[in-house]
């Protein structure tokens, strides 16, 4: 009946996750009862729960984002204490049978539940406002996604509580993956909440390829597209040609743990070194897929903050593209020490080097846009000089790492983990933070604290080098990754001084939260009546903050590449006000989303712990809410002319009033 | 602004003195050829790189303080945003850095290629390695002894280390004495080494393989050819004998922190039969896949 | 470069652009989702490729495959996909009781396919040469099984298509998921022509 889940796998005898569980329960009723308390429930269903507005999905992915962000962190935290502690013999508190489940999860969490929802829902956010569309082309479509996306992240989370995660690494390499080695459900907890919420990020690619594409308002080129459009096209291209790697290697290892099938088996002819080179395929794309659109938040960012033209705009966008091709060539560099041929290493290290060229330029173009600018040191530019100096070094460890020689006694060492931290936290984390920070009033419609967003970014960036760079340095000394406890004592000063480093990002945090709070608390001050706070240069600017739920009463209409500022400058005003309105052609709600969301959950979980009958019901659950999503005609509406005048005179109303 | 300066440096520091101060460090302070070499690669490429890191250090910092908001000392051209000149530079200068950075990494590449022979007067030693879930088994097949967890060579004699598993991958790894390989179920990898000065090292798995894995470390002595014979003497005491079918088998069930154990009488073909084990259907009739085969699909990585 | 205002009011411009084609984008939409299953079969195409001598063993492909089998199946498809070709000119002309005919023959077409198919895995399947056989196995049954699966979604994706020609008939909403159906059925005909000369036809020779 319940297929392998039985009474035992709730781990009521595990202090650590008892506590976690009652936390995490409190937490809910605390919300449910909230929820009912101020009678939401209506108001969560239908404007967000089933909301196609694209804006919203941005501000439900970030948050969920963020709410991971916490769990991923707290796994860090742990490891961190844990190799703290159990150096010389000392086993430290965590068991390998812990340690592993929580290195696997931190890692998976960081980058598919924290990192990738920060980008595609800073790029639901800002695109389509961007391009001056009023939706993205297939706005059902991205509901879908965001539930679906939602699924992995449940499962994940329940896998904490129900049975275990896997204690693979965040890649699952496979045999260890494998049903010999791993026999566990972690292992399909794994695959399933990846499986489904790649699912998702593969719908968001092809989506927001189309709405790039097919849906800029007039006159916008795509040489005059913002370089966040820019890069968050190429990074669309990245999921759509690499995502579908992912999908079909996870369903491989699949067959290979439910059907008994050979693919990356130790005998019976499979192939783990298939495994390897598929997983990486998909592996190495998908880090451009996060760094390209945080690229574009720090070109955004300092354009607008050193009021200035952003320097090299094509040459951005060719090394945009550049970085985008090359990083499908170069997968090989994370095991040059499987032992492939030399000349197979040469080439592949050689390819990842020519990377640092492209990335170099867009370095140095940054750096141009501050020269004769007039740098404001608002938190968003804080960020971008912590990116520019963190990621300079993080590039400069990463080429080393390139360089097949140095590789074969890097690899596998803390190098690699300090290095992709100096990226990742440098680039992605920070350019998300900055990205927050930037449109924040544009979903909300007032400014962040800047005090506070300050006092996280010190925290985060002495945090980050008290934590990283000792990891640098044990890697010289011979350390390697994934250690659960080591002989060496030397080793443990160096551990404790990460320790404390991973503490003060903790501080960050920490600040960032208190920062929501102050602000939300100041709202009515840090207002942005205007819809431009920061005087900025691009079309989601040139509308009411918080943007109306079209977007733009009337589409813009663009001559160049900074349009909103060059308007800015010929007018001397942010927008004028127009004499006529026009019913706009509106999506409308769907249940279907989260419906097929809520099923995928039941599907996985019953796939996890083979209750093949509710996976059955399951998969056709899923079937019959589909096809009343295709027989419902109801889809779409027209917002009437007189609506969007009210709405738009009064927002015009406010304006006036400041002035 | 001052704090910013100091943060860009923070960044660099502990990388130099790490690799300039002779600190304890097993990559810093090699023992072998191999190590040696692959030490003054870091070295040359961490410079290499320094040429462009340090500007972009340093102009990050002068940049964002000279041209800030309230200096209205500075020029300020909103509309200047290209320069032929600035665009030729910053493309020249990490090209020229690539390409000699390129022209490195093609010649290390074949010339530290762990399966490239080292060149030496003495002959190579021949050891085998088998990773097992969570130890590593040594077969000496010139000197019919094997051993768990410990590892031993003569000073100055290069030693040709076949790698392969018993279980999930894993990555022999000698860190003072220079590269890792991977140790994967039927394949037949490789790796030459040498350790130029007696002593013991720490050696491990530096590929993650479960539950057992950091406990899955040896210690590699490297003595003089007497003391190697001695050492070769006393195994060979050993009452522990290793067959393929027999007490292999045993050994090859998982364990943590598994002790050292010494083999007097290891079968000729064990290390072959292990490999070769992985490539039939259940475990037999594999022995049509030789070796040759085996190297092949090693490489198929490719 | 000429600037002009943003919030520039162009009463016309704006109504092109609204409609602009929401059936265009769908199939422009699909075009793009095609290319990433064509990802998917690319892999799994690699992957059989590697394993193809992972035989461990058992039967290769010149034991197992039976190529007039295959030849009729690979015949059937294609006539499909000839098939299907007719209804898309029939809906071009507004014949709304062809198409459905059309479709009706297609999805016959299909079925005998996917019939054959069956047919050919559970043979192989008694004789003991299953996907858990050996790697090699493994690779096929995943390879042929995934394009099938696929066709099998465009068969209920045409049943659903006859059942609403007869509720909506032919309309903007119908008529790109017919377009959208026929790029699927065609993408997966090429697949087919690639899986029968890779594996089939190179595996007995």
């Amino acid at each position: 009946m319940f297929g392998k889940l039985g009474l035992d796998d709730i781990p009521y005898h595990e202090p650590i996750l008892v506590v976690t569980a009652i936390v995490m329960m409190l937490g809910g009723l605390a919300i449910v009862g909230l929820l009912t308390y101020f009678k939401k429930w209506k108001w969560l269903w239908t404007e967000w729960i089933t909301s196609i507005d694209h804006k919203k999905l941005g501000i439900m992915y970030f948050l969920v984002a963020l709410v991971m962000l916490l769990r991923g962190f707290s796994d860090a935290i742990m490891m961190r204490t844990q190799q703290a502690m159990a150096a010389g013999g000392a086993e430290g508190y965590l068991p390998p049978e812990h340690y592993d489940q929580i290195f696997t999860a931190h890692g998976v969490i960081m980058i598919f539940f924290v990192a990738m929802p920060m980008v595609i829902g800073l790029m639901n956010l800002v695109v389509p406002l961007q391009i001056g569309a009023r939706d993205v082309a297939f706005p059902f479509m991205n509901n879908l996604s965001f539930w679906l996306f939602m699924a992995g992240v449940v499962l994940t989370m329940v896998s904490l509580l129900i049975g275990e995660y896997g204690k693979t690494g965040w890649l699952a390499y496979a045999p260890l993956s494998g049903i010999q080695y791993s026999p566990g459900v972690g292992v399909d907890y794994w695959i399933w909440g990846l499986q489904i919420s790649g699912i998702g990020t593969t719908l968001t690619g092809i989506n927001f390829f189309v709405t790039i594409l097919k849906m800029r308002t007039k006159g916008m080129t795509l040489f005059r597209m913002p370089i966040f459009t820019w890069t968050s096209l190429c990074a669309n291209i990245l999921i759509i040609a690499s995502f579908p790697i992912l999908t079909a290697t996870i369903a491989l290892l699949t067959l290979d743990r439910y059907l008994g099938m050979h693919f990356f088996t130790n005998d019976m002819g499979g192939n783990m070194m298939m495994y390897v080179n598929l997983i990486w395929a998909w592996g190495h794309p998908e880090v451009y897929i996060l760094i390209l659109p945080a690229f574009g938040v720090f070109s955004e960012v300092i354009a607008t903050f050193a009021k200035k033209r952003l320097f090299g705009y094509n040459t951005m966008v060719w090394a945009t593209l550049a970085i985008g091709i090359l990083s499908f060539v170069v997968w090989l560099h994370h095991f040059f020490t499987m032992g492939a041929g030399a000349n197979v290493n040469a080439f592949f290290g050689i390819a990842t080097m020519i990377i640092a060229i492209p990335t170099g330029v867009k370095i140095f173009n940054w750096l141009f846009t501050m020269y004769r600018g007039r740098l404001q040191f608002t938190s968003p530019v804080l960020w971008t000089l912590g990116f520019i100096i963190t990621f300079t070094i993080g590039g400069m460890t990463g080429v080393m790492l390139a360089v097949p020689g140095a590789n074969f006694v890097l690899h596998n060492s803390l190098f690699v983990i300090a290095h992709f931290h100096n990226v990742i936290i440098g680039g992605v984390v920070f350019g998300m933070l900055a990205g927050l920070t930037y449109w924040f009033p544009k979903a909300f419609g007032f400014k962040l604290d800047e005090k506070w967003g300050k006092r996280s970014f010190w925290f985060w960036i002495t945090g980050f080098y008290l934590a990283f760079m000792p990891l640098y340095i044990l890697s010289f000394m011979g350390a390697v990754r994934r250690m659960q406890s080591y002989a060496n004592a030397d080793w443990q000063p160096l551990m404790i001084v990460a320790w404390v480093g991973a503490v003060l990002i903790l501080c960050g945090i920490a600040c960032t939260v208190i920062q929501f709070i102050v602000s939300i608390r100041n709202r009515e001050k840090y207002a942005d009546i205007t819809g431009d706070p920061w005087d900025a240069r691009t079309l989601e600017w040139s509308t009411s903050s918080p943007a109306p739920f079209y977007n733009f009463a009337h589409l813009p209409n663009v001559g160049s590449v900074d349009a909103f500022w060059e308007a800015k400058k010929e007018k001397g005003m942010a927008a004028d006000k127009p004499t006529q309105y026009e019913d706009i052609h509106m999506p409308k709600n769907t249940v279907a989303g989260p419906i097929i969301g809520l099923i995928s959950i039941v599907f996985g979980f019953a796939l996890v712990w083979h209750i093949w009958w509710l996976a059955g019901v399951g998969a056709v659950g899923m079937f019959v809410a589909f096809m009343f999503r295709v027989f419902n005609d109801d889809i779409d509406y027209y917002v009437p002319a007189a609506e969007v005048e009210r709405i738009e005179r009064e927002h015009h109303k406010r304006l006036e009033m400041q002035a | 602004m001052r704090m910013k300066k100091n943060l860009g440096w923070l960044g660099i520091l502990p990388l130099i003195a790490v690799l300039l101060s002779g600190c304890d460090g097993a990559l810093v302070d090699p023992k072998g050829q191999i190590g040696v070499e692959l030490k003054s690669l870091i070295i040359t490429a961490f410079w290499l790189m320094m040429i462009v890191v340090i500007p972009v250090l340093v102009m990050t910092v002068v940049f964002a303080w000279k041209y800030r908001h309230s200096n209205h000392a500075a020029k300020y051209m909103p509309d200047w945003a290209h320069s032929n000149k600035i665009e030729a530079v910053v493309w020249l200068i990490p090209c020229i850095i690539i390409l000699f950075l390129g022209i490195i990494t093609w010649k290390t590449s074949h010339s530290l290629d762990p399966h490239k022979p080292i060149e030496s007067d003495v002959e190579t030693m021949e050891v085998q390695v088998v990773a097992l879930d969570w130890k590593w088994l040594f077969i000496y097949p010139e000197q019919g002894i094997a051993t768990v967890n410990e590892v031993a060579m003569p000073v100055d004699v290069p030693v040709h280390f076949s790698v392969t598993s018993a279980a999930v991958m894993n990555s022999f790894f000698i860190p003072t004495l220079g590269s890792q390989i991977y140790a994967m179920a039927g394949m037949d990898n490789d790796v030459y080494l040498v350790a130029n000065e007696a002593g013991v090292y720490d050696g491990k798995s530096s590929n993650y393989s479960g539950k057992g894995f950091s406990e899955m470390t040896f210690d590699a002595h490297a003595m003089s050819q007497d003391d190697f014979d001695a050492w070769v003497d006393k195994v060979g005491q050993s009452s522990e004998t290793l067959s393929y079918e027999g007490s292999y088998q045993e050994l090859a069930e998982p364990s943590t922190d598994h002790p050292v154990e010494y083999f007097s009488d290891v079968t000729s073909d064990l290390y072959r039969d292990i490999v070769e084990g992985f490539h039939g259907g259940n475990g037999e009739g594999g022995h049509d896949g030789g070796h040759g085969e085996t190297s092949m699909s090693a490489e198929a990585a490719e | 470069m000429t600037t002009q205002t943003v919030n520039q009011h162009d009463a016309h411009a704006h109504d092109e652009h609204e409609h602009h084609d929401a059936g265009a984008m769908k199939v422009f939409g699909f075009w793009v989702y095609l290319m990433s299953d064509l990802v998917i079969f690319g892999s799994l195409f690699a992957t059989y490729a590697v394993l193809m001598q992972g035989t461990a063993g058992g039967p290769s492909g010149a034991d197992i495959f039976e190529l007039p089998l295959i030849l009729v199946s690979t015949f059937l498809l294609l006539f499909s996909s000839f098939t299907y070709g007719m209804a898309v000119l029939a809906m071009h002309a507004d014949r709304v009781a062809q198409v459905k005919g059309w479709l009706v023959i297609t999805f016959l077409l299909g079925a005998g396919f996917i019939g054959l198919e069956i047919y050919e895995f559970h043979h192989l399947i008694a004789e003991g040469f299953g996907p858990d056989r050996s790697a090699f196995l493994s690779s096929f049954f995943t390879l042929v099984g995934t394009h099938g699966l696929h066709v099998t979604f465009g068969l209920i994706w045409m049943l659903v298509m006859i059942v609403q020609l007869f509720t909506k008939g032919l309309n903007d909403k119908t008529r790109p998921r017919i377009m959208c159906l026929s790029l699927f059925w065609h993408f997966l005909d090429i697949v087919w022509i690639c899986v029968f000369t890779f594996v089939y036809l190179m595996g007995v020779l």
